[in-house]
C-alpha cells in the first residue's frame, strides 16, 4: 500500500487500509508496507499531502493483522529517525531504508537506529538501472556493513530488462552475505518476468502490489505472481483464491483507474524516469498546457533522481514558455 | 584601517573555502588556520599562503588566546559543543558553521543586526539549505504571513561531505527550525536530495509557502529585493524563473552558483554557507572596531 499510495495521490482512508491489510494477512502475505508513497514524513507539498496521517494508517494496519508484519519505507532526507521511532511505537516491525543507488552512505544512521529499536531492517537501492553493476555492489556492501539484513535492487523506473536484473542479482549474490530483494515496476510489462529472474538468481524477498496498485504502471501484480509461482511448483504459503478476492473486491473499488500501461508509464520505463513522477507530470502538463511525455523525457535528460518532483513543475513551466516563444 | 583578527578552526572543505573568502575581507585578517591533521590539504594550502598554521585543534587557541578575537568553527557539530565552552571561557566570538545549533541561528540578510544587538557571542549558521531558502521565506512572510514553508534543497552528490551524509537528519531538523525561527513560518519542513549526475548539478532550491494574505505584487517585489540583498555576498544566487502562484501557495525556484574559491562553482551549497559566515564575521568585526563590542551574552 505504500507504493499504491502514489496512485491514489496519498488519499487512502483508514477503512481502506484496514480492509486491505486484513485481506492480505488472511491470505498469508508475510509483509505489508504502509506509509506515504515517499516514505515516512513524505506528506508534503512536494509529494502530495496524505488524507490520513501515516501513523494512524500504520496503527490501523497493525491492528488488522494476525500474522503479517507491517513494514514502512524511510528515505533519508525526507523522513528522520524521529518518524521511524514513532512508526515503531505504532507497531511497525520492518523498515526499508531507501537511498538513490549511489548514495547508500546516508542510510547508516537510520539502519543503526532501526537495529537498536529491534526492527527488521532492509536497504533499498532505488533507480538501480542508473548505475553500473559494480557501483550497485559497492553500495549494497555499505548497507550490509551498517547492519541491513537484506538489500533490495529497486527498479524505480521500471526500466530494467530481464538480463540486466540477472546480472545485478547475480553480482550481489556473489558479494553479499545477507538476503537480496527485488522490487519491480511494470512500466515495460516485464515486472513478473524480472521478478522470476531475480528469484532464479537467488533473491529471497520480492515485492508486489495487488492489481498493480503502485506508482507508474505499478509493481509485479501480486496475485498473478503467486499464481505463476504456484504453477512453477513453488509453494510460498499464500492462498491464491483469497488473494484474488482481495484484489478484486477490496483493491478494485479503491482504484481511480485501471493500471494498464499507458503512454506516461511507458515513457518512464523507456526513458528511465522515477515512477512516482507520473501523476505529477500529468498534473503539471494540464496546468501548463504541455505534453506530460515531454516533461518526463526532459526530466530524465536532466538526470533527476527520486524525490525531485519540484523539477517537474520547473521543467513544465519552462517548456510552456518555450512553446509560447515558438508560437 | 585596523582589521580584526580571526582564526579558522577546521581545515576541511568549509574551513579552506572560508580562508579564500576571508583573504578578500577589508575588516578581517586571518590570524591562523587550525586543523588536526598536519598533512591535510587545507593546512598545506594555508602554509603556502603564509598563514600561521596549527595542527593541535582548539588547544592552539587555548595556548595563545590573544591570537584572534573571532573564531570561525568549521569542524563538526560534536566538536563544536566542546569548542563552544572553551571559546566562551576565553571570551571569543564564535561563528559556528556546524549544525551544532548551540548559539542562536543567524541568516545575515534577516536577523544579523538583531542578534548582534543582543550581544550574543556564539552564533550558528544553520545549514546551507537554510541560508539559501530562509531569506525567501522571510521575504514572503513579511508581506503575506507564511503559515507553512517547505523547502527542497537538491545538491550535487560530490558537494556533500562525509559530515553531511552521516548527519542528514540534523540537516532536515535544523533547517526546519530555521524556517520557523528565522524565516517566520508558523510551521516548516525541509527535504534534502543528493543528485549524483555528471557533470555535477548546481545547487537548486525550491521554496513552497502557504500564506494567509495573498498579495502577488507585494510578494514578487519583496522576493526581488531579497534576492538582490543575498547577491551582494553570493553573486551566483538567482531565481530560476518568476515565482508561481496558485491559490494561497507561492512556489519559488532558486539556483545557487558558487564563487569557485576552493570548491567548483556547482557547490553553491557550500559557498553560500561560507559567504554568509564571512558576512557575519565582517559585521561582528565592524562592531568591535566601532568599540560597540560584542559582549558575552546568554547561551
Amino acid at each position: 500500500m505504500r507504493d499504491g499510495s502514489h496512485v491514489v495521490a496519498h488519499q487512502f482512508t483508514r477503512e481502506q487500509v484496514q480492509a486491505v491489510a486484513k485481506g492480505l494477512d488472511d491470505a498469508g502475505v508475510p509483509y505489508i508496507e504502509v506509509s506515504h508513497g515517499d516514505g515516512l514524513g513524505g506528506s508534503t507539498i512536494q509529494y502530495g499531502r496524505s488524507l490520513v496521517g501515516e501513523m494512524e494508517l500504520i496503527e490501523a494496519a497493525v491492528a488488522s493483522c494476525k500474522q503479517a508484519k507491517v513494514a514502512v519505507l524511510l528515505i533519508p532526507g525526507i523522513g528522520t529517525v524521529h518518524e521511524l521511532k514513532e512508526a515503531q511505537n505504532r507497531g511497525a516491525g520492518l523498515v526499508r531504508v531507501a537511498t538513490h543507488v549511489t548514495e547508500a552512505d546516508v542510510s547508516a544512521q537510520h539502519i543503526h537506529i532501526a537495529r537498536e529499536l529491534g526492527m527488521e531492517v532492509c536497504g533499498f537501492l532505488m533507480m538501480a538501472h542508473s548505475a553500473p553493476v559494480e557501483k550497485l555492489v559497492e553500495q549494497a556492501k555499505l548497507m550490509q556493513s551498517y547492519g541491513a539484513e537484506a538489500v533490495y535492487v529497486t527498479d524505480s523506473a521500471g526500466a530494467l530488462l530481464p538480463d540486466q536484473v540477472r546480472e545485478r542479482i547475480r553480482a550481489l549474490r556473489q558479494s553479499l552475505d545477507i538476503e537480496i530483494g527485488f522490487h519491480a515496476h511494470n512500466n515495460l510489462s516485464v515486472a513478473i518476468a524480472n521478478t522470476l529472474v531475480a528469484l532464479e538468481e537467488g533473491a529471497t524477498r520480492i515485492d508486489g502490489s495487488l492489481r498493480c496498485l503502485g506508482a507508474g504502471a505499478g509493481n509485479a501484480q501480486t496475485e498473478v505472481l503467486i499464481a505463476v509461482l504456484d504453477r512453477m511448483g513453488m509453494d510460498i504459503g499464500i492462498d491464491l483464491y483469497k488473494l484474488m478476492d482481495v484484489a478484486e473486491e477490496i483493491v478494485g473499488p479503491i482504484m481511480p483507474h485501471s493500471q494498464e500501461i499507458r503512454k506516461g508509464s511507458l515513457v518512464m520505463g523507456y526513458a528511465g524516469v522515477y515512477s512516482s513522477f507520473l501523476l505529477h507530470a500529468e498534473r503539471a502538463g494540464k496546468r501548463f498546457g504541455v505534453d506530460p511525455r515531454d516533461i518526463l523525457l526532459e526530466v530524465g535528460r536532466r538526470k533527476a533522481v527520486g524525490g525531485q518532483e519540484d523539477m517537474i513543475i520547473d521543467v513544465a513551466a519552462e517548456l510552456a514558455k518555450l512553446q509560447k516563444a515558438g508560437g | 584601517m585596523r582589521k580584526i583578527k580571526a582564526a579558522i578552526l577546521g581545515s576541511g572543505n568549509i574551513g579552506t573555502d572560508l580562508m579564500y573568502k576571508l583573504e578578500r575581507s577589508r575588516e578581517i585578517e586571518i590570524a591562523a588556520v587550525i586543523g588536526i591533521d598536519p598533512d591535510s590539504d587545507g593546512l598545506q594550502r594555508a602554509k603556502e599562503r603564509g598563514y600561521a598554521v596549527f595542527a593541535n585543534g582548539i588547544q592552539a587557541i587555548v595556548d595563545q588566546p590573544d591570537m584572534a578575537e573571532i573564531v570561525f568553527d568549521a569542524t563538526s557539530a560534536k566538536a563544536h559543543v566542546r569548542h563552544a565552552k572553551a571559546l566562551k571561557e576565553l571570551g571569543k566570538v564564535a561563528i559556528d558553521l556546524t549544525p551544532a545549533a548551540r548559539g542562536p541561528f543567524v541568516c545575515p540578510v534577516v536577523n544579523l543586526q538583531e542578534q548582534l544587538e543582543k550581544e550574543t557571542a556564539n552564533v550558528n549558521m544553520i545549514t546551507c539549505g537554510g541560508q539559501a531558502t530562509i531569506p525567501i521565506v522571510y521575504a514572503i512572510n513579511r508581506v503575506a504571513d507564511v503559515s507553512y514553508a517547505e523547502i527542497v534543497a537538491t545538491i550535487a552528490s560530490k558537494s556533500a561531505g562525509p559530515g553531511t551524509r552521516a548527519n542528514i537528519d540534523e540537516f532536515t531538523v535544523t533547517t526546519r527550525q530555521g524556517l520557523e525561527q528565522v524565516g517566520g513560518a508558523d510551521q516548516g519542513k525541509a527535504l534534502i536530495i543528493l543528485n549524483p549526475a555528471e557533470p555535477p548539478i548546481l545547487m537548486r532550491d525550491t521554496v513552497y509557502c502557504e500564506v494567509k494574505q495573498m498579495d502577488q505584487a507585494a510578494i514578487r517585489q519583496s522576493i526581488a529585493e531579497m534576492v538582490e540583498q543575498v547577491r551582494q555576498y553570493v553573486p551566483g544566487y538567482r531565481l530560476k524563473q518568476e515565482p508561481l502562484f496558485e491559490e494561497n501557495r507561492v512556489t519559488v525556484f532558486l539556483e545557487v552558483e558558487g564563487a569557485g574559491d576552493y570548491f567548483p562553482p556547482y557547490a553553491g551549497n557550500l559557498d553560500i554557507m561560507t559567504a554568509a559566515a564571512v558576512r557575519v564575521g565582517e559585521e561582528v568585526a565592524r562592531h568591535l572596531l566601532d568599540g560597540r563590542g560584542v559582549s558575552l551574552g546568554t547561551e
